[in-house]
């Protein structure tokens, strides 16, 4: 740092090398129409994906619109709670709050019928065993602890189904 | 601006904004912003792939959220991949970036849109966040205070008093009543309102603005392109945008000089101006814009009823130049002033002079 020159009058007064202005400000999320009929599926134990009407594929979680094309999903649809891990990362690096065991994995997991992944945690198996193409199917919380949020799955595990070929899922990588 | 002669012909070809509400809390951004996307191109009979360039305008501060409006483009229809931009500026500096890039040649024609959905925070705070950080900003002044620093400034000049304050107040929302756009339509005698009492000295309710949720989307086009999509489109004979300094305590708030600069670089006085649509969000503003723009007496300002009427921040001033045009396109008017302005207490200034004809 760059010594300070303060003025003669100065000379004895200490230099302000820095402040802290500390802010926050407060919202309450609007999730909107589409993610609001998601987000109560998923209370339900229901991931409900909703689809273009132009190009077909079905958005996840939904937010009211195909980004392709620029129209509002029109159509619902309901999708397994099982699904192939498209990509994944191993966390080596511990977040404050974060109560997980290091080292362990998130990924992006692709819903059967879905052309959106989820992001969650993948469990149940040695972390250096996970890979792309992994059958996996979602570990609810217990019903009583159901929420409109993806709180409500603790995490993904594996279903010991053979993996899905490279060409099934490499649009959605 | 000063060699006109040399300029593309740019006109607004078509104009569509959302129903201003107090708060959409159904809605997130892209399901509020996407029926005005959709309406503003069936306007002109296009889909993206007619459109060469796309300029947005919104702040992540509305939202609390990083990167924002990235989530509203999926309202757009961007793919194949869409030549595109975004200001943290109201939307009528997105338009002036459209304007320009359409001057260069690389496009003849844009979509400009912003949308301000302010519901999700407590506004008067998030406003004070553009606010110099080292000084001003820990202070957590909010935006209606500074506002009523500045009313103060202008009664203390002589450049307006309470009374004025409370006519444009009325005026402006007896105006949006003809407007189903607006949120606030119809409005007390001014008597009637003076008799409140002040909310932030000299400031009373109906000085201020309403908080609103709400999006607006403009088409731009150029020369014939314009005149194949329009009937009559409302040409940009200037625009122009100037700032002051950030710090207010170096400002005579009681003064815009830099709408007075802009006015004079966009050709305001070049003609008659039969309308003016002012964002000017407090009563005080509009006699300070009015009298930086050199406007005369006879100039009606702000049919739709204005900001005072209905106030997404960040597209309150797109609206404007929408308003004005919208009027010359219907043939209600042949040359119109928009001004759109950004920051606390008039700190940034754009003007826009619209004219019809071929």
């Amino acid at each position: 740092m760059t010594d300070v020159v303060l003025p003669e009058a100065l000379r004895d007064v200490e230099p302000v090398r820095s402040i802290r202005t500390p802010a926050r400000l407060e919202y309450s999320f609007t999730a909107g129409e589409a993610t609001s009929r998601f987000l109560r599926g998923i209370a339900d134990k229901r991931i409900l994906g909703e689809r273009c009407p132009q190009c077909g594929k079905v958005m996840l979680p939904p937010r009211g619109s195909c980004p392709t094309d620029g129209v509002a999903t029109s159509e619902q649809v309901e999708l397994a709670d099982r699904g192939i891990v498209t990509t994944f990362c191993v966390v080596n690096v511990k977040f404050s709050g974060s109560a997980m065991k290091l080292p362990y994995v998130c990924a992006s997991v692709l819903p059967d019928g879905g052309d959106m992944g989820l992001f969650g945690l993948v469990q149940e198996i040695p972390f250096d065993q996970i890979r792309m193409g992994m059958r996996v199917e979602a570990v609810w919380v217990d019903d009583d602890e159901l929420a409109p949020n993806l709180s409500s799955i603790k995490w993904w595990r594996p279903t010991g189904e053979p993996d899905a070929p490279y060409e099934s899922y490499r649009e959605h990588v | 601006m000063r060699d006109r002669a040399r300029m593309r012909d740019v006109a607004v070809v078509a104009v569509a904004q959302s129903h201003h509400v107090r708060r959409d809390q159904a809605r997130n951004e892209v399901e509020l912003l996407m029926p005005v996307l959709h309406e503003v191109k069936a306007a002109v009979g296009l889909d993206q792939s007619g459109i060469d360039f796309t300029c947005s305008g919104s702040t992540d501060y509305l939202a609390g959220s990083a990167f924002s409006f990235v989530a509203t483009l999926d309202g757009v229809g961007a793919y194949p991949p869409i030549s595109e931009s975004h200001v943290e500026m109201d939307g009528a500096w997105a338009l002036y970036e459209a304007w320009a890039k359409i001057q260069t040649g690389v496009a003849d024609s844009a979509l400009v849109y912003s949308y301000g959905k302010a519901s999700p925070g407590s506004l008067r705070d998030v406003l004070s966040r553009q606010l110099d950080p080292y000084y001003v900003a820990p202070l957590w002044p909010d935006s209606v205070a500074l506002a009523a620093l500045q009313a103060r400034a202008c009664i203390d000049a002589g450049v307006t008093s309470v009374a004025e304050m409370a006519a444009i107040a009325a005026r402006s929302r007896r105006a949006a009543a003809d407007n189903p756009f607006a949120q606030i339509r119809g409005s007390d005698d001014p008597e009637v309102l003076l008799k409140d009492a002040e909310i932030a000295a000299p400031l009373r309710l109906h000085d201020c603005p309403p908080i609103t949720d709400g999006a607006v989307a403009v088409i731009l086009a150029a020369g014939d392109r314009a005149r194949e999509l329009a009937d009559r489109p409302a040409w940009i004979r200037g625009i122009d945008h100037r700032i002051e300094a950030h710090a207010l305590g170096v400002r005579d708030l009681a003064k815009s000089p830099s709408t007075r600069l802009a006015a004079e670089a966009a050709g305001v006085a070049d003609g008659p101006v039969d309308l003016a649509e002012l964002h000017a969000p407090f009563t005080h503003q509009e006699v300070l814009v009015r009298d930086a723009l050199g406007l005369s007496d006879g100039v009606t300002i702000n049919p739709s009823g204005g900001p005072l009427a209905a106030n997404p921040i960040m597209a309150a001033g797109l609206i404007r130049i929408g308003e004005a045009a919208g009027r010359i396109q219907r043939g209600d008017a042949n040359r119109a002033v928009a001004h759109a302005t950004s920051g606390p207490c008039l700190q940034q200034n754009l003007v826009c002079v619209l004219e019809g004809g071929a």
